[in-house]
């Protein structure tokens, strides 16, 4: 089973094309579906005795595309077929199909297909289980898995997030340039969207959630190879790359958080780190700065510093208040005062922070970097105070853990609060 | 006679490995190696980074021109390759130019960062030596 590894990963390599393909000539996501699922059964009856096709992608659109209407004529549907020119080269050789494959057009096929999912009515986790089950091929239970639960509940939002898209209508029109400059950024959106489940997982989850980081990266440099001369796309998977070098040092043998200055550098992905960092300086070459460009930079900064102390945290406060000046958000200014805090020291930093208490009174890494700027002011009272409302907000057992260890040594240093 | 073997592969599907079939990979690829250098034929050995991290620099009559990206066409051939150092993309890039400049015509340059790079190892540098190297 082992030596036919090679044709499971074909498919999944071959998936977001196939499928994005087959979408176009059936204009509707299950039959796309179906039929890419018949492909890879004849896929795996077939290539093991064969050897693999010259384009895995181009025979599974074939090979799909007559097994889906195949199963249109036996179901006896009325729908009409598509009109006669996209079905019209049915006979053709796969040699030929290839080539017009390569004449761009899947470039709108794939584009489209990560649009779908990312509709602006789908909340944010749905867009992020279509993608994982449509684009990635995750099984139900994967994802599932990666949200904590039952299969058919997953099922459920997956088919409810379905139907939603069917009623919206997918955009088959081919995109000016304007529309796939826009949805060109949603996908980037939605991409990053599937990382961050990934990335901010932690505990129990993060056995279930990493792939996510994973899979968000392979849809990073499909989309870079599809639009190679985009910094913001080249800058996207630079920041994910450059992120997820650090997984293997973000957590202890128990689960607990380690923090970025506390981390074990060696354990840090040294390949993940250089393809991170060869991106970054591509995108920056375009001297067209964005979002994702200006936090792949800053990431850079991390990954570059041999050890904590290294860290330029100078250059990192002016590129998180360029992205301020991007992007402005209270959640980018507590970070520029975490830089700020490393420059000129935690009053500068208080000071930058204190304003954004209405904007960030139910967000916990707010009241975790006023306690600990507030202690490191020797301000005790005042930064229980504030650990105390962090613990409350906390998103899960190891960022109240992790508080935890603060309060504990403020109550070790004073004895106990009167 | 000095040979270049050149390995080409799809990087999704490579890219896709499992940690424990890359390890196991690499490692068969590396009792390959070792046996080579033992014997005091492995010149330098790369691995490069992905073609999304490519950038092309296509001679042309006005001049060469920055494209990102791998070389993508068919009609031509490779027909070498230079292994420099560089501080940056930028340096990559001009070193580039100059090869065009001293080259000039068709043809292009494609630059691809280097992921994994073992310099030549003669008989001197390997366990297995018996100590004859220069």
């Amino acid at each position: 089973m082992n030596e036919l590894g090679w044709i499971d990963r074909a498919l999944v390599a071959a998936r977001p094309q196939a499928v994005a393909a087959l979408l176009r000539y059936f204009r509707d996501l299950d039959l796309a579906e179906e039929a890419f699922q018949d492909a890879c059964l004849r896929a795996l009856g077939a290539w093991p005795a064969n050897g693999p096709p010259r384009d895995p992608a181009a025979w599974l659109i074939l090979v799909g595309r007559n097994s889906g209407i195949d199963g249109m004529r036996r179901r006896g549907r009325t729908e009409p077929l598509p009109p006669d020119e996209v079905l019209s080269d049915l006979d053709d050789a796969e040699a030929a199909l290839a080539d017009r494959l390569d004449g761009g057009r899947y470039r709108d096929d794939i584009l489209r297909l990560l649009f779908v999912c990312c509709h602006p009515d789908l909340p944010a986790t749905q867009q992020v289980a279509l993608a994982l089950r449509i684009v990635c091929g995750l099984s139900v239970r994967q994802i599932a898995r990666a949200f904590l639960v039952g299969d058919s509940a997953m099922e459920q939002r997956i088919t409810r997030a379905k139907a939603r898209i069917a009623a919206a209508g997918v955009p088959f029109e081919a995109p000016g340039a304007p529309e796939r400059a826009e949805r060109l950024a949603a996908v980037a959106a939605m991409i990053y969207l599937v990382f961050n489940e990934g990335y901010s997982a932690t505990g129990a989850e993060v056995a279930g959630r990493a792939p996510l980081c994973d899979e968000a990266i392979r849809l990073g440099r499909l989309l870079l190879r599809l639009f190679p001369a985009e910094p913001e796309i080249m800058g996207l998977t630079a920041l994910m790359l450059l992120q997820h070098a650090r997984a293997a040092a973000r957590f202890d043998a128990d689960g607990a958080i380690i923090l970025l200055e506390d981390q074990d550098r060696s354990r840090w992905s040294g390949p993940a780190i250089n393809e991170g960092l060869a991106l970054l300086d591509k995108a920056l070459r375009h001297r067209r700065r964005g979002p994702y460009q200006v936090q792949a930079a800053i990431a850079a900064l991390h990954a570059r510093a041999e050890r904590a102390q290294d860290t330029d945290w100078t250059q990192i406060e002016r590129l998180y208040a360029a992205l301020e000046a991007l992007q402005p958000s209270p959640i980018v200014t507590l970070n520029r005062a975490v830089a700020l805090a490393k420059v000129d020291g935690p009053a500068a930093a208080l000071a930058l922070v204190e304003p954004l208490e209405p904007a960030l009174s139910g967000y916990f890494h707010f009241f975790g970097l006023k306690g600990w700027l507030l202690d490191r002011l020797g301000r005790p009272a005042e930064a229980r105070a504030a650990f105390g409302r962090a613990i409350g907000l906390a998103n899960s057992a190891a960022e109240a853990a992790h508080i935890r260890q603060h309060l504990d040594r403020l109550d070790g240093a004073e004895g106990p609060a009167a | 006679m000095l040979y270049a073997i050149l390995c080409y592969n799809s990087e999704d599907d490579v890219g896709a490995w499992s940690k424990e079939h890359h390890d196991a990979t690499m490692a068969r690829l590396g009792v390959v190696q070792d046996g080579l250098a033992a014997a005091g034929r492995l010149g330098p050995v790369a691995r490069l980074l992905p073609t999304t991290a490519a950038t092309t620099l296509r001679k042309g009559r006005d001049g060469p021109l920055v494209i990102d990206g791998p070389f993508a066409e068919t009609k031509e051939q490779l027909l070498g390759f230079f292994v420099v150092e560089c501080a940056s993309l930028d340096e990559a890039i001009a070193t580039a130019r100059d090869l065009a400049i001293a080259n000039p015509g068709a043809g292009a340059y494609e630059i691809r960062p280097i992921a994994v790079f073992r310099p030549a190892r003669t008989p001197a540098q390997t366990p297995a030596a018996d100590g004859g190297g220069v």
